[in-house]
């Protein structure tokens, strides 16, 4: 990334207030999931005299029907948020970026082949996929985010593929091939480089929709495993007592929310600032 | 001047297929002959200046040497090798001692490089990995193609249009080229930087024995930097000559009407000479049989619109392909 970029995105977040919120929203939750082990209480801890407990200045979130912390819980279970969706995110980006380039670069028969692999992939509804490869893969953090990274990079392929048609005829990639450059090189390091605006916007979309993914995974008890929790399955937990404890549903359903508008606004402001000629909303 | 050419294109053919899309309703796959049959030679460090309205070949033709794309058919000898059959691994050393600079200064460099990144492009794909003496090579053409070494940090952005094309050439002459394709190089610039431009290409031209094939559709610069040049229209060359003879007995009539499109710079000289060209470019996708200038040449006759004309010399040096000139000869 050039300094002209750098200075187009920092000049967005001048004007757009709403994007240093979600930068603040998500500093605050990237570092409680790091510092998650400064908790109080140990999150899997069952202490079955303080559950259902409202939030107190003893714990800050309550307990749960175990009468485990409910702020650690949701430290912890922020840690698994993030990270599945980052990961989840970064093997969706990968494949996506390598199927977009090879695809847009070459053309003809290996794009036609491509495309309607990404089109059949895209038919199926995805989390109906989810939900059966979930039941053949061994339950864990990794599984999750296998699945959801190889059932999510269909549409940033289509992104990529997509300007790499259009980058490909520029005359500086031209350049590079008349002047022997391997087609990996050129890829490598004049079309990538050359759409990542584009890859960062899509990479932000997409770890919210990762999130997403994991909590509804989680929430209908697919995802993560007791006694470990993530936002989603804090959700699923809370489900029985909503009208006891709402709180049980509150805050973890509220980080999501929060995650999720932070990365779709840090996106928006991306998008923003790499393409001046978009509409400044 | 050398008498062995560095260059020989023969028979030099490139259709792309026009599929679907833009054919009209019948979708029916047509085949575009953008250069169709085009032979000419270089000799070592002269300058064979190619010209024509848009979307005659010209600019095809010089990506076909330079092989950007597959040729169809025909030769390109270089240095007395067969450019036009090899693959990508056998064309890699000719890749070096070939260059080209490109039209457009804004899209011809990558905007996330700096003007030393852009320089040594080449000196990389070449194998030349030594940090600190590519640097010196691109200080040294900086100078050379009159920047300063303080540009070397900078982005292309900051630099104008003139300036990027002077990067683009310093990029060119990097790996130390023998033939050097500029493909409307100046076409972008304003005119006082296009003399600039093309004096330095000169200039470059005589330090380093260069080979230009410069194309373009600005007649009058082609023929202050061109030894010899050729007219080109739809796909094929209709004429080629000394430049000198060229501008002052064009012989085809598709030569005449370009020259007398050149604006003269003085109001009260009105150019009446010839007739303007009727009608548009035919599509190259359409099959003309006989002369394809037929449709727009004032004098054309029956004869042209059934047989092609030869090519053939009527002066030293002289080609034309006109059944005008068979008859006088």
């Amino acid at each position: 990334m050039n300094s002209l970029r750098w200075r187009a995105m920092v000049g967005q977040f001048k004007h757009q207030k709403t994007g240093v919120a979600a930068l603040i929203v998500l500093a605050v939750f990237i570092l409680a999931a790091i510092f998650a082990f400064l908790a109080p209480y140990d999150p899997n801890r069952i202490v079955v005299m303080d559950r259902l407990q409202g939030p107190s200045s003893a714990h800050w979130f309550g307990t749960d029907d175990y009468g485990r912390d409910y702020f650690a819980r949701a430290l912890y279970g922020g840690r698994v948020s993030l990270s599945v969706g980052f990961l989840s995110m970064m093997i969706s980006v990968a494949l996506g970026t390598a199927v977009g380039t090879v695809s847009g670069y070459f053309g003809g028969k290996i794009d036609n082949i491509l495309m309607r692999l990404v089109d059949v992939l895209m038919s199926i509804p995805s989390f109906f996929l989810m939900l059966i490869l979930n039941a053949y893969l061994r339950p864990g953090i990794g599984t999750i985010v296998f699945i959801i990274g190889i059932l999510s990079w269909m549409s940033i392929s289509r992104i990529v593929r997509a300007e790499t048609l259009s980058v490909k005829q520029r005359e500086y990639v031209l350049y590079a091939k008349v002047s022997g450059q391997s087609t990996f090189g050129i890829i490598m390091k004049h079309i990538i480089p050359s759409i990542m605006p584009t890859i960062i916007v899509s990479a932000s979309m997409n770890i919210a929709s990762s999130i997403l993914m994991e909590s509804s995974l989680s929430f209908l008890g697919l995802g993560i495993k007791q006694p470990n929790s993530s936002w989603g399955s804090m959700l699923n937990d809370a489900q029985g007592f909503i009208s006891d404890a709402p709180y049980m549903a509150i805050f973890p359903g509220l980080f999501i929310l929060l995650t999720v508008l932070s990365f779709n606004f840090l996106g928006d402001i991306f998008r923003v600032a790499f393409e001046p000629k978009a509409s400044k909303r | 001047m050398d008498a062995q050419p560095l260059l020989k294109v023969q028979g030099l053919k490139k259709y792309f297929s026009a599929s679907g899309g833009g054919t009209g309703a019948h979708g029916k796959k047509g085949l575009l002959k953008a250069v169709d049959g085009v032979s000419f030679h270089i000799f070592k460090g002269e300058t064979f200046g190619l010209v024509g309205e848009s979307g005659c070949g010209k600019s095809t033709t010089g990506r076909s040497i330079v092989r950007l794309y597959d040729v169809t058919e025909g030769s390109i000898r270089f240095d007395g090798q067969d450019l036009a059959k090899m693959n990508e691994r056998e064309l890699k050393p000719y890749r070096k001692r070939m260059q080209t600079i490109f039209q457009d200064p804004y899209s011809s460099l990558n905007p996330g490089m700096n003007v030393t990144q852009l320089i040594s492009e080449p000196l990389g794909i070449h194998g030349f990995k030594n940090k600190k003496e590519n640097r010196e090579t691109v200080l040294e053409l900086l100078n050379k193609v009159g920047l300063k070494a303080e540009h070397a940090d900078r982005y292309p952005h900051e630099f104008s249009g003139g300036q990027r094309q002077r990067i683009s050439i310093a990029r060119a002459l990097s790996v130390k080229p023998e033939f050097i394709l500029c493909d409307e190089p100046i076409s972008a610039l304003d005119v006082s930087v296009q003399a600039q431009v093309v004096n330095m290409l000169e200039d470059l031209q005589a330090e380093y024995g260069l080979t230009y094939l410069f194309i373009a559709h600005d007649l009058s610069m082609v023929r202050h930097i061109s030894d010899r040049i050729g007219v080109m229209y739809l796909g094929k060359l209709v004429e080629m000559a000394p430049s000198d003879e060229l501008y002052e007995h064009p012989a085809h009539p598709y030569t005449q009407a370009l020259l007398a499109a050149i604006p003269v710079p003085n109001p009260k000289v009105r150019n009446v000479s010839v007739p303007a060209l009727q009608a548009d470019l035919p599509s190259p996708l359409s099959n003309l049989s006989g002369c394809k200038f037929a449709s727009r040449c004032p004098f054309a006759t029956e004869r042209c619109r059934q047989e092609e004309p030869e090519w053939t010399e009527i002066g030293p040096g002289h080609f034309v392909a006109c059944h005008l000139h068979d008859e006088k000869n």
